[in-house]
């Protein structure tokens, strides 16, 4: 396919890797880049791409999966709407398996639960016409690349005057996230492979108050395996030279400024708030709530239900996995009593986790 | 989550393109995109909407950047 495969060709990888290795070698210390995206801990891993790195370049893996840092507390909220069965609850199919304190959605739908998985946030609207006697609720999870498609639902839900569709919201937004990293003396992250999605949606723009806060250089990575490679290769090359500022690789789909309608219909039916992040508590304005205008779409106001107190599951460190604190194997659930077919943390269920990324594709 | 699928366009309707990668087509919406498609254009299709055109001249400068990093010094 056109725009994947000239981006993993081999001589192509193999140049770039050779690059690499001889622009990295008067590094005196080991650099620490982190990927704060699920898409990059997934292509990482798939294209094997640490075996070709020299040792100076450590890889880690932050808070990038969506799912993986949505707290217990809105899976067990999900769930209690779900038990109702007026209810129609609708999801991206990587929330489906994630453990809440005591159950999922898939285990509540086999219980006679309606949770259906839907392929865009417009599909729930379409389903909200259809069944006017149900009260059809959008599973609201995602970055600001997603948060722009639950907005155009909710206009599109309101134009088309339906009073029986809501989003239970849990947006995120990934610059004050990597902000609170940044500013972790433990994790000491030298550099950022920034989301490439996302910043489709936000822009380069948006990093450069990091790349001069915390004189990080940042660069705009696409997601095949050159692209990761060359992005590695511009912040080592930012590092040579005493540089810290925000650079595009992926150039091809992200700009300087992002994708401005995107952004207004981020502006027009959202504002932030602090959110709770798993393995990293709350952070200030680090959410999106619905604005006023649009609060009868809110599912957490407009229909209350008795929450269980939540608790993270015993022993799972999900949380330590998420700020690159440890990898993977190092939790002792892994690979042990949490594996894909019976997860015990969400790094371990969804497509983009940390930890379903190193048992897929071995400890590398 | 922020999974973006390059695609190409085959179809431009009012609202909506349909877009093809492998043989597998899908809708989406045009409401993220500021400017018109045309058939052949390379979209990112995310979660139903074009979220960004693919621009092919950029992608060629990439590759010949990446090709310059180590092309240079084979030369050199």
């Amino acid at each position: 396919m056109r725009f994947q495969e000239e981006f993993c060709d081999p001589g192509l990888v193999q140049g770039l890797a050779a690059a690499l290795y001889r622009e990295s070698a008067d590094l005196i210390e080991p650099l620490r880049l982190m990927e704060v995206c699920g898409t990059h801990t997934m292509a990482i891993a798939r294209f094997g791409l640490k075996s070709l790195l020299p040792p100076q370049i450590r890889l880690v893996s932050g808070p990038g999966c969506p799912v993986c840092v949505t707290p217990v507390g809105y899976l067990d909220h999900a769930l209690a709407l779900a038990a109702d069965p007026i209810n129609l609850l609708t999801t991206f199919g990587d929330l489906l398996r994630v453990p809440g304190s005591v159950s999922s959605l898939m285990e509540q739908r086999a219980c006679g639960a309606d949770v259906r998985v839907v392929w865009s946030a417009l599909d729930a609207v379409a389903l909200a016409a259809q069944y006017p006697d149900r009260r059809v609720i959008f599973l609201g999870v995602g970055f600001e690349t997603t948060a722009p498609t639950v907005a155009a639902a909710i206009l599109q839900a309101e134009q088309q005057g339906l009073d029986n569709f809501f989003v239970l919201t849990s947006h995120k937004t990934m610059p004050q996230a990597m902000a609170l990293l940044s500013a972790d003396p433990e994790l000491r992250i030298d550099c950022y492979l920034c989301p490439a999605h996302v910043s489709t949606v936000i822009g380069g723009r948006a990093y450069q108050p990091l790349a001069e806060q915390y004189g990080i250089p940042c660069v705009v990575t696409g997601f095949e395996a050159a692209d990761v490679l060359q992005g590695i290769l511009l912040v080592v090359r930012q590092q040579q030279a005493g540089e810290a500022r925000v650079e595009l690789q992926y150039r091809r789909a992200a700009s300087w400024n992002g994708n401005q309608r995107a952004r207004q219909l981020l502006e027009q039916v959202f504002e932030p708030r602090d959110a709770e992040w798993r393995g990293m508590g709350v952070i200030a304005g680090s959410g999106l709530q619905l604005r006023e205008r649009f609060a009868r779409f809110d599912a957490a106001h407009q229909l209350p239900v008795s929450l269980p107190v939540s608790r993270e599951p015993e022993g799972c460190c999900c949380g330590q996995v998420l700020t690159g604190r440890i990898e993977p194997q190092d939790c002792p659930l892994f690979g042990t009593i949490c594996q894909p077919e019976t997860p015990v943390g969400a790094c371990m269920v969804s497509g983009e986790g940390s930890c379903a990324a190193a048992w897929r594709y071995g400890i590398q | 989550m922020c999974l973006g699928v390059p695609m190409q366009v085959i179809n431009v309707g009012d609202e909506t393109v349909i877009a093809e990668i492998d043989g597998v087509r899908c809708e989406a919406s045009l409401l993220m995109l500021s400017d018109p498609v045309t058939v052949g254009a390379y979209v990112l299709v995310h979660a139903g909407f074009a979220i960004a055109r693919i621009d092919a001249d950029e992608a060629e400068e990439t590759l010949r950047l990446m090709r310059e990093a180590f092309d240079d010094e084979g030369s050199a």
